[in-house]
Formats: C-alpha cells, structure tokens, sequence
C-alpha cells in the first residue's frame, strides 16, 4: 500500500540500525512525546533494533492518560443528568475516575456516546434541541483546531444546547516541566509530527537552546522514527542541540496557519492540572472570553481539584519518563487492561497498554 | 433470479405493517406468522413441538446468537450471516452442516417487510449451504427492549471422517494457513455505523465454508485444528488456539493479506485489521508435509482462493503466540481487552 509499505520497509530498517550503530559512541537516552510513537515503537520493535548505548524513554503524550481525575469525575456526573447527552472519543470511555468511567456509567443508563469527531456531537446537538449535548474535549494540539472549529461554528449558528468540558492540553509546557525537573534524565526529544503539522516547530528552538537538548520532529511509521531516532544522535554526538525536521511530507515550520489562528481565538492558554504529574503552569487550552458560554463547567459547575490520592499506580512517573512500564510492581500483576490502575494501562496511547499488548515480560 | 425472488410477503401488509406484541402470543397473529411467512419459507420444518431425525455416527452440535446492526450490511445481512456462522461453526470441527434450528426474538414494531427479507434470506442462505431448517421459534419483545431483530441458530452435522479437529491435536512444526485476507467483515460494518459512515466498496466477507474445508479432509490433508476468525480477528483466533493446545505458535506479519482498502480504514480510524472481524475466513494448523497439498485444494475454490501460509507451530513458549512484524522485529500476539467495536455479528 502507498505512503505506508515503503515505511515500513525491513531491508531500510536494518539499514538505519547499521547505521545508528555506527555512529553512537556514548550512552544517550531519548524520549519519544508522543503515546503514538511509543505504540508504533512496541508494535514494531524499533527498539529491539537500536543500539544498546541508546534508551527510549516514553513521554507523556497520551492526552487520555494525562486527563485529571476530577474532570472524570465531572463529566460523569454530568452524564448521569437527565437530558444530557455526554459525547467524548473512544478511548475516553475506560479511563477510570476515582469510582467508575464513562462505560460504565452508560450501561448504568447515562447517555454517553462515542463520537469520531466533535462535529458529530454538534449534529447530535441539532437532531436533540431538547437536551443539552457536552463534548468532552481531550486532545493535545491535534484535536484543538477541530474543537476550535466546532465550537465556532456553534457560536455562528446559534446552537445553544451544545458545550464543551475542556481536557485540552500543550506539549511544550509539558516538555518544559520534564527538562527542568532535577532528576530529568533526558538527551534529546523526538517531537510528536502530527502537534508540529498543526503548530510548526519554531516554539521547541528556545526550549532547544535554553536546556541545550535537540528536537527532532518525527512521523509514525517505523522508518520515520528510525530515521528521527538516527537524526537526533548525529546531533548529539556532534554536541549540537538544534530542532530538526525529519516529517517534512507532513510538517511545515510554520505549521497550519489557518488552524493555529482559529485555536488562538477560541482558546487561551490556562494552568492545568496533569494525572499523575500535577499542575503545569499555561499547560492547558481553556475557552476564551469569546466562546465562555460554551464551558460546560458554566453549565454544570466548576471542576473542583483535590490532592491527588496515593495510589499504587506509578503512571505519574511513567509519563515523565523516569521509569519505564515494566518497572512498575504492579504491572501485569495487580494492573492489566482489564483492571487498569491507571490510565496509562486503558488508552490506545498509554505506554503500559504498549508495553502489555505487545511485550509482556516476552523479551524478543 | 433465483428459487426465492418471485416469492413476496405473504402477510397482509396492509393490515399488519409492523410486528406486534401478539404475533408472538400464541394466538392467531402468531399462527398466520408461523404458517404463511416461516413455513412458507422453511418447508422441512417438524409440524410438531421438536423435529425427529434418523443419524447414525459422530456429530457436531454449535449454537451461536446474532445481534449485529445493521441488519442490512454490503454484503450480507443478519439472516445469511445467521446461517453462514452456525454452518462455519460446524465445519471448523470437521463436519457437514445438516440441520439448523432458527430462533428470533423480534422487537414490536420491527416492520414486516424488514422481517420478510431477513427469512427470505435465511431461506436462501440454508439452501445454497445445502442445510434444512427444521425447527424454529419466535418471541417478540415491547418496543425499546430489543434491537429489531436477534436471532439464534442451533446447527448439527455429521463427521464422516476420523480425524480429530482440535486444538490439542495440533503439533510442533505444523503449518498454519490462513485462508484469505482479513478484516473485510468488520470494516464492511463500520461504514454503515451511525457516526463513523465513510464510502468504501469493502463488502463483508461473510460466506460458506465447509466445503472448502471437506475438501481438505477428503484429498486427505492431515487437518490438526480449524478455527474461523469471527470476533477479535485472527489474533483471538490464533491466541486461544496457542492457550488451549498449549502450544506456541509464531506468525509472519508480512504474509497475512489485507486488502488496500481495509488497510486504508484501518490506518484512519486507529484499528489493527489483525483484530477485525471475518465471517468467512479460518486458520487450519495442517502437518508441515501437506502444506502445498492442502494449498492446491484451497485455491480451487472461491471463498478460500487467497489462502497463504502465516505462520508456524514453534518450540517457543507454550500457551503465547509471537509474531515477526514487518521490519523484522518480534513481539507477541496479545488477545485484546474490552471490544474494539460493538456488535459486529
């Protein structure tokens, strides 16, 4: 099939790890951002192709996973309100709140659906004047500008039965917070490809150059991240710490300026709390003035955040990348995805759903 | 035009365009049902509370219930898929389907015409499988409690054979065939769900297959185990084969077809084909020596003319499967957890 046999071409594979081998002299450990790749990683065994000097560590770009307790919790409770129709993606259904999750509370009779995308919740919202429809929005950059787009559009046309609770959340806050943590063990960064066709890369050049560590951005098939990967260690064997482009057939510098100037308008930079990781300062995309009356919180009432309760899940960590899945001890003990501690074992980008579908204590 | 295309519903539209409550009552509803529209159509069914049937040797007995929605699907729809997976059932343990037991449960309401296409399509699906109908029932349930139309089906065959087609006769170095490309099922579904619909020309491949299969056993291919590739794809296939005959199995991902437009669905909407429903696929563990033998015979017919070799019985760890992905690199086979998609067959 075009555009995904030749990445994923064994004899170009086996040529990069040749390659990478060749080039790596020291010891360098390299986080992945983005919950895809790491899939992509575990499904294809890039790391079982990759040096021993060099170490993936996988970051916290799994939006689902990042979503806070409590605003599971609130979007079940406005679930379980009559004449409200909660609609969210796919992957939002398992995640556990503090008690139960979103499935669960449909087979409990709430009206919760699965939704591909927002707009499909604005139609649900046109078809049921009667109720009030709530898009639970999660989603890194690259589901904001089709929540942007959505919620304008609402606004145009006068759709008042229809609002969003906001889960969106940064990337380079969230880089940030991890490069400036004392125990960060991060070399370089394999930036998420799909965030950069939205964004561009120019706001990884002065977090580059202030923690000195390169960028590269990178697709999704198993060559992409090979070649982003290789292009990553050059730079830090050569002592450079620049942001690269390895997805040019997707990523512009620039990124989606019609996009970006939408997700401007319609959101404003807020703090967010993270599961597992706490507060990160500017790290969330919250409404703007111009589209408040869209916050479901205004409906329904605001989110209200306790401490995070100790638990024995060790997400928090996996998401920073200081231990890996595995090296939880509950891993596939105690958790699975059947009985997720936490949400980095239910989504379909959670690193420990990774690490149980496709590895499982099998070393290849 | 085929035997059942002049027939048309012999209900009175007019008077009853919907199932009723009573039309699964007891009374006379359900006596003018019974008579003018499944008699008409199933005519080997027992005037009587059970049917009575002379058989002699081993036989294979399956029961499976159908939910799917939609009803109406490219390229089938519940009635055949109703007959194909019960029939499918029995000739993954080896044997000739024979005789089928149909049971539904209609939703009050359901329209008539709907209820007539779906027995005519039962009536037809059992007679191209060659399989006689024989006893049957009918519930309808209040408006809201059901979903149209569930059936169930019963199946019996015969084993004319003495191979035992299991998963604990599979053994090291035996030779796994998949019999065509996968995921056509599932994505055939999905195009028409409410909410996700995308245009594709993907129609399910829901079909027979027990003739393929007993034309393995008769050029006398040592067939160990057999296993059609329903819910959760050809992975839950291949794991619960790996569990079950404690074994372990390794597969090459590279060898098992998919086809473009399956792939494209998959690649968009975030789903592996490797976990995607069929209905009319299946894997046969066969001894490594008959491998080209059982090929030979496969391609000779059309439900199972793609069949490939995927893979092998490996002294690997038992109970687990284990696959090679397509740059080379091995990581294992995982059944997977909650549903990928809601009701598929």
């Amino acid at each position: 099939m075009r555009y995904i046999d030749e990445y994923r071409d064994p004899q170009t594979a086996h040529e990069y790890a040749e390659l990478l081998a060749k080039i790596t002299t020291r010891p360098w450990t390299i986080m992945e951002v983005c919950g895809g790749q790491t899939h992509a990683i575990l499904k294809f065994g890039v790391d079982t192709l990759l040096p021993d000097k060099i170490t993936l560590l996988h970051g916290p770009g799994c939006p689902v996973c990042v979503t806070p307790v409590e605003l599971i919790d609130k979007a079940i409770e406005i679930a379980r309100l009559p004449n409200v129709i909660m609609t969210t993606f796919g992957d939002m259904m398992r995640v556990p709140g503090s008690s139960t999750d979103l499935l669960a509370t449909k087979a409990a009779g709430g009206d919760v659906r699965m939704v591909y995308s927002p707009m499909d919740a604005l139609k649900l919202a046109q078809a049921h004047p009667e109720k009030q429809v709530v898009f639970f929005a999660v989603g890194f950059e690259t589901t904001m500008p089709a929540t942007a787009m959505t919620v304008h559009l609402a606004k145009t046309m006068g759709i008042a039965n229809f609002s969003l609770l906001v889960a969106h959340v940064l990337v380079p806050p969230a880089v940030e917070a991890i490069l400036s943590a004392p125990d960060c063990r991060v070399n370089g960064f394999l930036a998420a490809g799909h965030v950069c066709a939205v964004m561009g890369y120019e706001e990884y050049i002065p977090i580059a150059q202030k923690y000195r560590v390169p960028f590269v951005v990178t697709g999704f098939e198993p060559l992409d991240i090979l070649q982003g990967i290789t292009m990553c260690v050059a730079q830090l064997e050569a002592g450079r710490a620049e942001v690269e482009n390895q997805y040019a057939r997707a990523v512009q510098r620039e990124g989606n300026t019609s996009a970006k100037a939408l997700m401007t308008r319609v959101f404003a930079p807020t703090h967010r709390r993270w599961r597992g990781i706490g507060e990160i300062p500017l790290s969330g995309g919250g409404l703007s003035a111009e589209y408040a009356d869209y916050d479901a919180e205004r409906r329904f009432g605001k989110v209200i955040y306790g401490d995070e309760t100790a638990s024995e899940c060790l997400s928090g960590q996996v998401l920073q990348g200081l231990i890996k899945p595995d090296q939880c001890p509950a891993f596939g003990v105690r958790c699975n995805p059947e009985h997720p501690l936490g949400a980095t074992m239910v989504s379909s980008e959670g690193a420990c759903a990774a690490y149980y579908r496709y590895r499982k204590g099998h070393t290849p | 035009m085929t035997a059942f295309d002049h027939f048309s519903c012999p209900i009175p539209i007019n008077e009853y365009p919907q199932v009723l409550l009573a039309h699964g009552g007891g009374g006379k509803l359900m006596n003018m049902l019974i008579h003018q529209m499944f008699r008409a159509s199933f005519p080997h069914v027992a005037d009587h509370d059970g049917a009575v049937m002379p058989m002699t040797g081993k036989i294979a007995m399956t029961t499976d219930s159908y939910v799917v929605r939609p009803l109406f699907f490219a390229g089938g729809d519940i009635g055949s898929l109703a007959v194909h997976g019960t029939v499918n059932d029995l000739a993954m343990c080896g044997a000739i389907p024979k005789y089928l037991s149909v049971a539904m449960i209609l939703e009050e309401g359901l329209p008539m015409e709907t209820l007539w296409a779906v027995v005519q399509s039962i009536a037809k699906t059992a007679h191209d499988c060659g399989v006689s109908i024989i006893t049957g029932d009918t519930k309808v349930v209040d408006r809201g409690k059901g979903d149209g139309i569930f059936i169930n089906t019963t199946g019996i065959g015969i084993i004319p054979h003495d191979l035992t087609i299991a998963p604990t006769s599979v053994q090291m170095d035996d030779v796994v065939i998949l019999s065509g490309d996968i995921g056509r099922h599932g994505v055939a579904i999905m195009a028409q769900r409410e909410g996700i619909e995308f245009e594709t020309t993907i129609t399910s491949d829901s079909c027979p297959l027990h003739i393929p299969v007993m034309a393995l056993v008769e050029a006398g291919v040592r067939v160990r185990c057999l296993r059609d590739l329903t819910r959760g794809g050809l992975t839950s296939g291949v794991c619960e084969i790996a569990k079950s005959g404690n074994i372990h199995i390794h597969l090459n991902e590279s060898a098992i077809p998919v086809a473009d437009e399956v792939r494209g669905a998959c690649e968009i909407l975030g789903l592996d084909p490797l976990y995607i429903a069929n209905e009319g696929r299946f894997i046969a563990f066969v001894h490594r020596d008959d491998v080209s033998l059982a090929l030979d015979v496969l391609h000779r017919h059309e439900a199972t003319a793609g069949a490939c070799v995927i893979g092998r019985v490996t002294d690997g760890r038992a109970g687990m499967a284990t696959i090679t992905s397509p740059i080379g690199a091995e990581r294992i086979l995982e059944m997977f957890s909650g549903e990928q998609l809601p009701r598929i067959c």
